[in-house]
């Protein structure tokens, strides 16, 4: 049936196609020689009187050249084939001396430096001053899994220029019910390092079920080759224990709506830190596939999975507080920004 | 029946207006059309004193309405027709709480009545009027907008007509001015807001996996340079900014569905004044069935060349003579460069007639040319002859071909490009090997099958006035950061404090543009107009905006004769407020010593 269908189109393109050519063919000639007639006589004019570049191919008869427009510029155009149009660059150079002469706003003379001043500076401000602002609700959602069902966020909020931004994160989790667990809160200074990296420093402060810290952070945030958006920071706590955390994801485009995010978050310490459970080493790893529906891409349901597994001396921890070392979880949630 | 007017009707309105006749409601609505329901049609203004009224007001379309910025009440603003050697008296009364501005763009004026605030005046304050006067030294196709903010965005434009003093060289029966321009009902500022928080926010034409597996027409690009791409972190079908994911593009105010409608007598030639007056669209325009023979560029006559398909670049105009000869509609397509939508009109005997309208062509995907290299191992590509190519597969082969060995190429080589641009936070890439670009239709239009415009077809029908040859070259850098949505001139946008661009008054100079972004930028010189460096020495076409392809870069001659300060910007409306602009100056000004 395809094949067939293949043939019916193949075969109703072809003539479709010839017509085609043929078309362009009929319009190098003009259908009404009276049409150009007038155009004709004024171009002859300049052509007659000014010698052409030895470069562009003049036609030997102005008149013929006129009465198929689109000819003249075609021959010219096939005569400079592999060619740098027209003569060669002069030397860069910097303006003359008398370029710099006279009032440094030609404005000013006529309106006065009372009026312009003013209008300078919002003319400047309006050409490339944009401060902007962003939140991001990069996960909200119901985690299922081993025990109690609970929930959890992550989300950042940001505002600035282009160069300097303030930076808010916090991310958490609850189990439904109970205190939350796990909440955190960062202000960050950002300034764009290159193209696609920031730096990021400022405070993290935790809250919780365990001891509160307060931590200094030093982060790179950014966009690696191949579309890998990056997060890693260093934090340095109250007690002087030292941290490190570096997400990873990657947003692959099923369809125009349809993505899948692989995402994967690393933990590491310079120390054991009992009071949180944390061993020296690699302590923690995540690992998550989200696949959300984007009716507009600042709404986006999602459904995934997460499996997180404490390592090491972290893992150590946990058994002795007769919990696992880690499990898989179902996630069922929403990415938003505005 | 208003739109069968005669050209000899707008000649005997030029002739009322010198004794100060106002030909308002008297006039035909120019761009009113004869579908049921629409918007009030555009007056013309015409005469030695034309007053305009900037005003908030609402605008409808597809059945919507939304807020908008106009003159006179409508959008786009009346069509002001004037005459080559007259003297004009334009009084702007601004009636909105916040400050206002028009500039006359294309039109030779003094500094000080260039309409552009805080270079050329202070701008108009809120409930003020200002005067603008000046001598019409020209003729053609132009337009006016606003220079303030983003109005331009809110519907803040409208045509202009010069008749010339001397017989028209151009002959035609009738003429229609189309207004191409894109409407958003999102506030121009959350444009923006969206644009910085994700620099592809509005392109919903993405590669997608499935589109790969599956293999359309849009997605003939192999992984290996997928995966170039996706290392540089560039999107090949990022080609529009702001797309008909929010935009409505309309034809002199009127939607697709509204479908516009110009008519004529069958045999009759048309004049079809076209002007870009759209915020960050590039069209490609076609009229499936009629050839369309150009005859003047950015309001000049050029020797005429027949095509079947022209780009558009915003702030261009362009005057092109169709002859329909049946009794038949034909369908004028003004299709967005990114091809998610396009503004759509009719030419028709009658109205109510309608021809079929083409489905959008696939979304065109970035080449290794309009990644700067094209240079690299094809130099003469720049200069084949497109009819003659077979151009959709040997541009593809080239490209392909000169992939695979970048490797390890830094796509952002900093000894590419002179010290004078700073390589920083907004510039995401250099072009390698930018060639001259004159000769080639733009984006997406290699391999459509038929006779498209390049700028190598264009040739002034007057000779150039001064052929001295240039005595110094300007280099100017286009540059931007597409994930951050960054634009500038040579890395530094124009809040950053930059120095003017500087000339001698009188000077030859030129200016060559590079533009080392993979987006098409038009870039428009206030005050003059420049020659395009294409190829046709003594002839070339003298413009006062010109499309700069991606990877590419475009010369142009500039006799710096107009003293004063003058604007210099890309014309996509949202590269300009992120940046890309800068001051030029011309000194010594009037009456003072060199």
């Amino acid at each position: 049936m395809k094949s067939l269908l293949g043939i019916v189109l193949v075969t109703i393109g072809m003539p479709a196609l010839a017509q085609h050519v043929h078309d362009a063919t009929e319009q190098q000639a003009p259908t009404d020689p009276h049409a150009q007639h007038q155009t004709d006589e004024a171009s002859a004019g300049p052509h007659a009187g000014h010698a052409m570049p030895p470069k562009a191919s003049e036609p030997k008869d102005p008149h013929a050249g006129h009465q198929m427009p689109s000819s003249a510029p075609m021959d010219a155009h096939q005569a400079h084939v592999g060619h740098e149009p027209g003569i060669p660059d002069p030397p860069v150079k910097g303006p003359s001396a008398a370029a710099l002469v006279g009032p440094a706003h030609a404005a000013d003379d006529v309106f006065g430096v009372s009026a312009m001043a003013p209008a300078r500076n919002i003319v400047r401000k309006e050409h490339g001053d944009i401060k902007s602002g962003m939140i991001l609700i990069d996960q909200l959602e119901a985690t299922i899994g081993e025990g109690k069902d609970g929930f959890a966020w992550k989300a950042e909020g940001w505002y600035g220029g282009d160069i300097n931004r303030i930076w808010v994160k916090t991310e958490g989790e609850s189990r439904f019910g109970e205190n939350p667990e796990h909440v955190e809160v960062q202000a960050l200074w950002n300034r764009a390092l290159d193209p696609w990296w920031n730096l990021q420093a400022g405070l993290r402060q935790d809250f919780g079920t365990g001891p509160d810290r307060t931590y200094a952070v030093l982060g790179v945030k950014g966009l690696a080759p191949y579309w890998f958006e990056i997060d890693g920071a260093l934090f340095v706590s109250n007690k002087g224990d030292v941290t490190v955390r570096i997400e990873g994801e990657y947003d692959q485009r099923l369809t125009r709506k349809l993505v899948l995010q692989p995402r994967v978050e690393l933990n590491f310490a310079a120390q054991d830190v009992a009071e949180l459970g944390i061993g020296t080493g690699f302590s923690t790893a995540e690992l998550g596939l989200r696949l959300r529906y984007q009716f507009v891409p600042e709404f986006a349901p999602y459904v995934g999975v997460e499996y997180e597994r404490a390592l090491g001396g972290t893992a150590d921890f946990r058994r002795a507080r007769d919990e696992g070392a880690g499990g898989w979880r179902f996630l069922i949630g929403v990415r938003s920004w505005f | 029946m208003t739109a069968l007017i005669e050209r000899r009707s707008f000649l005997r309105a030029g002739a009322a207006s010198l004794v100060g006749f106002s030909m308002s409601g008297l006039f035909p609505a120019w761009a009113q059309t004869g579908s049921a329901g629409l918007a009030p049609s555009s007056p013309t203004l015409a005469g030695d004193d034309i007053h305009l009224r900037i005003a908030n007001s609402t605008f409808t379309v597809g059945g919507r309405t939304g807020h908008a910025v106009t003159m006179n009440g409508v959008l786009p603003a009346p069509l002001i027709r004037l005459r080559e050697g007259q003297n004009v008296r334009l009084h702007v009364e601004n009636m909105l709480d916040e400050d206002s501005s028009i500039h006359w763009h294309g039109l030779i004026v003094p500094f000080q009545m260039d309409g552009v605030p805080g270079v050329s005046f202070p701008g108009i304050k809120p409930r003020t009027t200002f005067t603008y006067e000046f001598p019409i030294v020209q003729s053609g196709t132009y337009w006016y907008h606003s220079h303030s903010g983003l109005q331009e965005q809110q519907g803040h434009y409208g045509p202009i007509v010069i008749d010339p003093a001397e017989p028209d060289p151009v002959a035609y029966d009738r003429e229609h001015v189309i207004v191409l321009s894109d409407w958003t009902f999102l506030h121009p500022h959350h444009l923006v807001t969206k644009l910085k928080a994700e620099g592809g926010y509005f392109n919903r034409q993405k590669q997608t996996l499935l589109g790969m597996i599956e293999g359309g027409p849009e997605e003939k690009m192999s992984a290996s340079d997928r995966a170039m791409w996706g290392r540089m972190r560039m999107d090949p079908t990022d080609i529009a900014d702001v797309t008909a994911a929010t935009y409505t593009y309309l034809v002199n105010g009127h939607g697709p569905r509204e479908n516009w409608t110009g008519l004529f007598r069958p045999g009759e030639r048309v004049r079809l004044r076209f002007i870009n007056a759209a915020t960050m669209t590039i069209f490609n325009i076609r009229i499936p069935g009629l050839p369309m023979t150009v005859v003047s560029a950015d309001g000049l006559n050029v020797r005429p060349v027949t095509v079947d398909e022209f780009q558009i670049g915003n702030a261009e105009t362009y005057d092109i003579i169709i002859q329909p000869a049946e009794d038949k509609a034909f369908t004028l397509v003004a299709e967005s460069i990114d091809r998610s939508g396009m503004a759509r009109a009719t030419f028709a005997p009658r109205l109510g007639m309608e021809a079929p309208v083409p489905p959008l062509r696939p979304r065109a995907t970035l080449t290794m040319k309009d990644m700067g290299m094209g240079g690299m191992d094809h130099g003469s590509m720049a200069g084949m002859d497109h009819g003659a190519m077979a151009a959709g597969a040997s541009a593809a082969a080239a490209d392909h071909g000169s992939s695979h060995s970048m490797g390890g190429m830094n796509m952002r080589d900093k000894s590419k490009v002179p010290d004078s641009v700073k390589v920083g936070v907004g510039v995401d890439a250099i072009a390698m090997s930018p060639v001259d670009r004159t000769g080639d239709p733009g984006v997406g239009l290699e391999d459509v099958g038929h006779k498209v415009l390049t700028y190598r077809d264009l040739m002034s029908l007057t000779p150039n006035p001064d052929t001295r040859p240039p005595q110094r070259t300007i280099e100017v850098h286009l540059t931007g950061n597409m994930e951050r949505f960054m634009w500038s001139f040579d890395g530094e946008k124009f809040s950053e404090g930059v120095e003017p661009i500087r000339f001698e008054r009188n000077e030859r100079a030129r200016v060559v543009l590079i533009n080392d972004t993979m987006m098409t930028h038009p870039i428009h010189l206030h005050g003059h107009f420049f020659e395009v460096v294409n190829g046709h020495t003594g002839s070339y076409p003298r413009k006062h905006t010109v499309n700069v392809l991606p990877g590419g870069k475009v010369s142009f001659d500039l006799t710096a004769d107009a003293p004063g300060d003058w604007a210099f910007h890309c014309h996509l409306l949202l590269h300009m407020h992120a940046g890309m602009f800068r001051v030029v100056t011309v000194r010594p000004l009037e009456g003072e010593a060199a």
